[in-house]
């Protein structure tokens, strides 16, 4: 089933009559990373997972491949700020996404092996997935997805809380991902991490999206006077000091 | 020496001498109490975990149910098993009134309500942090219940030391669909009673010991087991 081009229109999401997403227009190609930046509370995290079926949205629509197609089954995954690990072995927990597509135990285990000598996690395999360290937790959380061969993967604040060198790894694993054909939306609050890792920029506040452009024209040039503020890192204030 | 020194003397020389009497009564009590576990187990686990992942109209009336027939009087549940048993109840062909079968029914009919609501409790707090993940690997219902019953193993062995605790210790049941029947349905805390009401204190003193003990071996063995695994799987 095809999953782009991706067009999103209208998107809403208001539980208990807040809007948290209050009419997002965004258009996604086969191709790339795209940052998703904005103050906390701007939507960012509802939109990844209205995005992946977690969320129903209030009014809007996504047209999956064109043509109004309908969220495909397969495909689309996401990683999260802190990811899940059960108590299992590293391996058994980078399997765990093979499960549900039918991949025989054998076949699941070789191409884990394979997968964790990508990460970095081969020589932890046979470890408790819990005594894993934030950093490596996180890739183990990606190299789980990635087994999945997503065609869009979703990473919600993947490298948040984890030191410059763990953060440098998993940006590492984000870029090989891409490499391999699938395409990346994720959200950041690390302006650094969007220069390096970016392509495109969405930038959303109040809900919205303010603008999507290229990375270079965003830190030049923000449209928005929103995406200004932000880069100068005077959006909340100005926020909350109008919301007062 | 005492009368109360003197039964506790008695009880001991019957444990030390392997009484019959005792190692009879004793291994019927584990083997009734073990099966009504292990089937307690087998569906008040899956139950509890499949109430707790499920999402279903009525989902909060059932949970209130079992958990107010967590302390379920085990008379009751004699009498109704008795009821059903008993030659004009719907499966009195089978024969099974005053038989350790009939035992492990009633046992089972209580502890699964039990074991259910511990284990609803464990499975819907770790399915409260899992179940964004899980969906979005596409796991099926059962996947996730199944998933999140392997992982919260080393918690779940509360639920069942807690259906053992249950089985072990009841009476009342145990006491109306077996009959406390010398040489065939005469557990622990049945003979108990009896040898109480008839003045065998020192029986009832030795079969006492060894219901602690069990009781207090089994949790030992489940904290170090926890111990051990939440050092090895966090």
């Amino acid at each position: 089933m095809p999953i782009f081009p991706l067009s999103i229109h209208d998107l809403r999401f208001a539980p208990n009559g807040r809007e948290v997403l209050a009419g997002v227009d965004l258009e996604l190609g086969e191709e790339g990373i795209t940052l998703v930046l904005g103050p906390n509370g701007a939507g960012k995290s509802v939109l990844l997972r209205t995005i992946c079926g977690l969320l129903e949205p209030s009014a809007g629509r996504m047209a999956w491949g064109g043509a109004g197609g309908a969220r495909p089954q397969q495909g689309v995954m996401m990683v999260f700020q802190r990811p899940m690990m059960l108590r299992m072995s590293v391996l058994d927990n980078v399997v765990l996404g093979l499960k549900p597509l039918g991949v025989a135990g054998a076949e699941r285990r070789r191409r884990g092996v394979e997968m964790l000598e990508r990460v970095g996690l081969a020589d932890r395999a046979g470890d408790s997935a819990r005594q894993l360290s934030g950093g490596e937790q996180q890739r183990l959380a990606l190299a789980r997805a990635w087994l999945t061969k997503p065609r869009l993967l979703l990473l919600d604040e993947p490298t948040a809380s984890l030191d410059p060198s763990a953060s440098a790894a998993v940006e590492r694993i984000i870029r090989e991902i891409r490499t391999d054909g699938t395409r990346i939306l994720m959200v950041t609050h690390n302006l650094g991490q969007a220069t390096r890792l970016g392509d495109d920029i969405v930038f959303m506040a109040g809900g919205r999206v303010c603008e999507h452009t290229p990375v270079r024209a965003f830190f030049a040039r923000p449209r928005s006077e929103e995406a200004r503020l932000f880069i100068q890192g005077e959006l909340p204030w100005r926020m909350r000091f109008q919301g007062a | 020496m005492s009368a109360f020194a003197a039964t506790f003397s008695d009880a001991l020389s019957l444990l030390a001498h392997f009484d019959h009497t005792v190692l009879e009564i004793v291994t019927l009590s584990l083997q009734v109490s073990g099966a009504a576990v292990l089937l307690g187990t087998l569906i008040g686990l899956p139950l509890g975990a499949c109430i707790a992942v499920g999402r279903f109209p009525g989902k909060t009336t059932l949970s209130v149910l079992i958990n107010g027939m967590m302390g379920l009087p085990s008379v009751v549940v004699g009498v109704v098993v008795y009821l059903i048993l008993s030659r004009s109840g719907p499966f009195g062909a089978l024969g099974m009134l005053y038989s350790p079968a009939a035992m492990v029914v009633a046992q089972t009919l209580l502890v699964v309500p039990l074991m259910a609501a511990i284990t609803r409790q464990v499975v819907e707090d770790v399915w409260a942090r899992y179940a964004e993940e899980l969906q979005v690997m596409r796991f099926s219902w059962w996947d996730s219940v199944t998933t999140l019953l392997h992982d919260c193993r080393h918690s779940l062995v509360v639920a069942v030391l807690a259906g053992l605790g249950r089985a072990m210790s009841e009476v009342g049941a145990v006491m109306i669909v077996g009959g406390n029947i010398d040489g065939a349905t005469r557990v622990m805390t049945t003979a108990i009673a009896l040898e109480t009401s008839k003045g065998d204190l020192a029986l009832a003193i030795a079969l006492g010991m060894v219901l602690i003990v069990i009781i207090l071996a089994l949790n030992a063995l489940a904290y170090v087991l926890r111990q051990w695994a939440m050092r090895r799987f966090g």
